[in-house]
């Protein structure tokens, strides 16, 4: 799911007006401003934040650079995309570890937040990584918050420090014990038991209530932890900023984690917090499972934000579950042409382990236009894909060309499908066996919806997919490797990348002509071949 | 620490437009930068924000008002007429009376649940919780230590993981049995955007339909939450037919002004309010209170 899915829709709708036109004038400025504005508006981003971000974007957009460029609309996208990653927080942060340890984290944060979830999943990560983190459950206040910090620790695999039952609702359920205590005999719980993280749990509060503020603050005092973690909701509206600020004079946090990321919420809370309190975001909570948990990257959300996809987040969860020989062999297969609806299913069923399909699908570009189909899609539907490949035979999923009708028609009462489901995944698997020899050769693939990735060029390696990118099936080996040097060839210019994914439509303005395509491919193959 | 977070409150914000009422104050232009800000603020979003404004535009231009301070009490009427066109009244005629409650995850469903059993049971209500969410980690342990602050029996899963519609039909079929009242069913936090948790939700209450008519779906909303609270009531709306609103968390800084979007485009009514985590902290609706919190 696109983090900032409305968001970047409204963005979306409002560059797309500003796409058609050549030049930028001072009231097409305004009018997209104004757009920008109420978008930031309706994704909750602060007022002060919004004021300051809107007439930034627009001064830089009427300078003259923009009107001197070939494709002002891509300027203010980029504008409108630099200035986002400013108040994100440009780079990156990693956690702040202990010279001597144990490193000590605290949490803190509203009710509701996520911080006992965050607290689970915190110590998966870290034992992931070869630590040995200790939960500290210092939430006394809300009823069996000890109890779900113990199931959460046991999912996790983590140790938990838990002396206290807290509120059980009991007759005795007043004599609530004290975390600040709690939480320093838990570090020194940690130090004598060597483990080497200790991660404390902490009561939801209000910013408002003075006395828990209090509490927390002290517990901040006997602890000394390494990094204070600020755990909000992405959800959140306006009321983030009072929030995030009671709770940097009161526990003076080093960090901000955003929860409930997987929601539509529009996140806007973020790039507030940020600019209010200066703290970096670390990371980004984005589902129930203790897995759903990943560093947070300004510069990418900020791509996110512009429907420019977050590739990069799409490629490392891909990794971790895809067996890189097993990848490089069907990359391999894929380049020969010998991509068969076996490699097909094992591609599905990897998916499949590296997580919803959905979340990985919203990380790609364009698909914030495509987001009414991707909350439509269905991930059991791999389930059915998978009954019907496993219901043809080895030949058949070696070379589908020989489903004929009656075969067709068996695969469909093998699986409980129709012949139409057969038809349809035959097609897809043909069209994805294209996309991923484009991907293979290092081009983007076309999905239909979303052009090339804007904002790659920059780093020098823009490729650009052709319109015609099939590849040749050629049984002429030589024809067949001429054609796909040319079609390797065509995969590479840099040119002037066109549309943000957000236009359907070719920008005739940036697309390459057909000559000069010629010309490049043509100069590029001397090299290739040569 | 309470002037801070008090500081951006629309009674301070509109303190400044308004300034001291016995002094007149023209109305200008910053006065209605101002209002705008002071709306945006409390979380109404532009929609909301522009209606009222061009309506009292409108009202102004029309009465000829240049007074500012008149235009403070026009705004609380305005927002108060808002908020009173829906009946925030519970019905909860059936015997037993079944109240489903869901919500996004971190609202305060549990606890909401723990506090309305507490204030039925004051009207010598038979009162039976229904433990439903059988997801989160120690969800039915909470609602547990709730069901014996307020005194109310509880049914719990059998076993661990249970689905959760087979508990709801249990403690349905245990209130109709045991001729309880009222029957107050929690259910897991679920993101409006997945949709299998949604579905599950709406088989959670065919089960319960079979046996006995739904009285109330009451959705969760946590005031601190911004605009996706219309995305969130729409979609539970379709999903488990919600015919209320509990507005939670209002004891922070936040003050839910999305909610009037949401009374508006769902026609929604909120019925109850929660402001605290003491047992005692719900509260019935009441638009002019409401909208004079909003105001001063």
């Amino acid at each position: 799911m696109a983090t900032f899915g409305t968001l970047s829709q409204r963005l979306t709708d409002a560059l797309a007006t500003l796409r058609t036109k050549g030049k930028l004038s001072a009231s097409d400025v305004d009018s997209t401003v104004r757009e920008i504005r109420r978008a930031l508006l309706e994704a909750d981003v602060s007022l002060d934040v919004v004021k300051s971000f809107t007439s930034k974007v627009r001064e830089r957009a009427l300078a003259d650079e923009v009107n001197r460029a070939l494709n002002p609309a891509q300027q203010v996208v980029q504008i409108v995309n630099e200035e986002l990653v400013a108040i994100l927080g440009g780079e990156q942060r990693r956690l702040q570890f202990a010279k001597q340890p144990p490193t000590v984290i605290m949490l803190a944060g509203l009710q509701g937040a996520g911080k006992t979830t965050l607290a689970g999943k915190l110590a998966k990560w870290l034992r992931g990584q070869g630590h040995t983190p200790l939960l500290v459950a210092c939430d006394l206040q809300r009823p069996n918050a000890v109890t779900q910090l113990g199931v959460v620790a046991e999912q996790a695999g983590a140790a938990i420090y838990a002396p206290h039952p807290g509120n059980t609702g009991d007759a005795d359920s007043k004599v609530v014990g004290d975390p600040v205590r709690v939480a320093k005999d838990g570090v020194a719980e940690a130090k004598a038991k060597h483990h080497d993280f200790v991660i404390v749990d902490t009561a939801g509060r209000l910013g408002v209530d003075q006395e828990l503020m209090k509490q927390a603050s002290s517990i901040r005092k006997a602890i000394n932890p390494d990094e204070v973690l600020f755990v909000i909701d992405a959800m959140i509206g306006q009321d983030a900023v009072e929030t995030a600020k009671a709770f940097q004079e009161g526990v003076d946090f080093t960090g901000v984690v955003l929860t409930k990321l997987d929601g539509d919420a529009r996140g806007g809370a973020a790039l507030s917090i940020r600019t209010v309190t200066g703290k970096p975001i670390l990371f980004a909570s984005t589902g129930e499972g203790l897995d759903d948990f990943e560093p947070f990257y300004p510069d990418r959300m900020a791509s996110r934000i512009l429907d420019l996809g977050d590739i990069l987040t799409l490629i490392e969860q891909a990794q971790q579950t895809f067996d890189e020989e097993e990848a490089r062999k069907v990359a391999e297969k894929i380049k020969k042409d010998e991509f068969t609806l076996d490699d097909f299913l094992k591609q599905l069923q990897q998916l499949r382990g590296a997580g919803s399909i959905k979340k990985m699908m919203g990380m790609l570009p364009g698909m914030g236009k495509m987001k009414e189909q991707l909350d439509q899609f269905d991930d059991r539907e791999i389930v059915r894909t998978e009954a019907i490949i496993q219901s043809m035979t080895p030949a058949e999923r070696e070379n589908p060309k020989i489903l004929n009708g009656s075969r067709r028609l068996r695969i469909a009462k093998g699986s409980g499908m129709t012949v139409t489901d057969i038809n349809q995944l035959v097609q897809r698997f043909e069209q994805a066996a294209k996309m991923m020899k484009t991907v293979a050769r290092g081009g983007v693939p076309q999905v239909p919806g979303m052009g090339p990735v804007p904002g790659m060029g920059s780093h020098g390696g823009k490729k650009r997919t052709a319109k015609k990118k099939g590849g040749s099936r050629s049984g002429n080996p030589a024809k067949r490797a001429r054609e796909n040097a040319a079609l390797a060839a065509e995969v590479k210019p840099a040119t002037q990348g066109s549309g943000f994914g957000l236009d359907k439509k070719t920008d005739a303005q940036a697309a390459p002509s057909e000559e000069e395509l010629t010309k490049i491919a043509s100069m590029l193959k001397g090299n290739r071949l040569g | 620490m309470s002037e801070t977070s008090k500081s951006w409150s629309l009674g301070r914000a509109f303190s400044n437009i308004f300034g001291s009422a016995t002094k007149f104050e023209e109305i200008t232009d910053e006065t209605w930068e101002d209002l705008e800000a002071a709306l945006i603020t409390a979380d109404f979003g532009p929609d909301i924000t522009d209606s009222v404004i061009d309506q009292l535009r409108k009202d102004v231009d029309r009465l000829s008002i240049t007074d500012a301070a008149e235009l403070r009490s026009m705004l609380r009427d305005a927002l108060e007429e808002r908020l009173a066109a829906f009946d925030p009244t519970l019905s909860l005629k059936e015997r037993p009376a079944v109240i489903l409650v869901v919500g996004v995850n971190g609202v305060g469903k549990t606890t909401s649940i723990g506090k309305l059993a507490n204030y039925l049971k004051k009207f010598d209500k038979k009162v039976l919780l229904g433990a439903a969410d059988t997801f989160r980690a120690a969800a039915v342990e909470q609602l547990s230590t709730w069901a014996t602050r307020a005194g109310v029996d509880i049914v719990k899963p059998e076993k661990q993981g249970q689905d959760p519609a087979s508990v709801a039909f249990q403690t349905v079929q245990k209130a109709i049995n045991d001729s309880y009242d009222m029957v107050l069913i929690d259910t897991a936090g679920r993101l409006q955007t997945k949709n299998a948790l949604m579905d599950e939700l709406g088989k959670i209450r065919r089960v319960i339909e079979k046996q006995v008519p739904i009285a109330e779906v009451l959705l969760v909303l946590d005031a601190t939450t911004g605009q996706n609270g219309l995305a969130q009531a729409q979609a539970f709306l379709e999903v488990a037919g919600v015919t209320g609103l509990i507005l939670t968390k209002l004891d922070g800084s936040a003050k839910g002004g999305f909610v009037l979007s949401v009374q508006q485009e769902t026609g929604l009514a909120i019925k109850l309010v929660g402001q605290g985590e003491g047992i005692d902290d719900l509260t019935g609706f009441t638009p002019h209170a409401f909208a004079r919190q909003l105001v001063e």
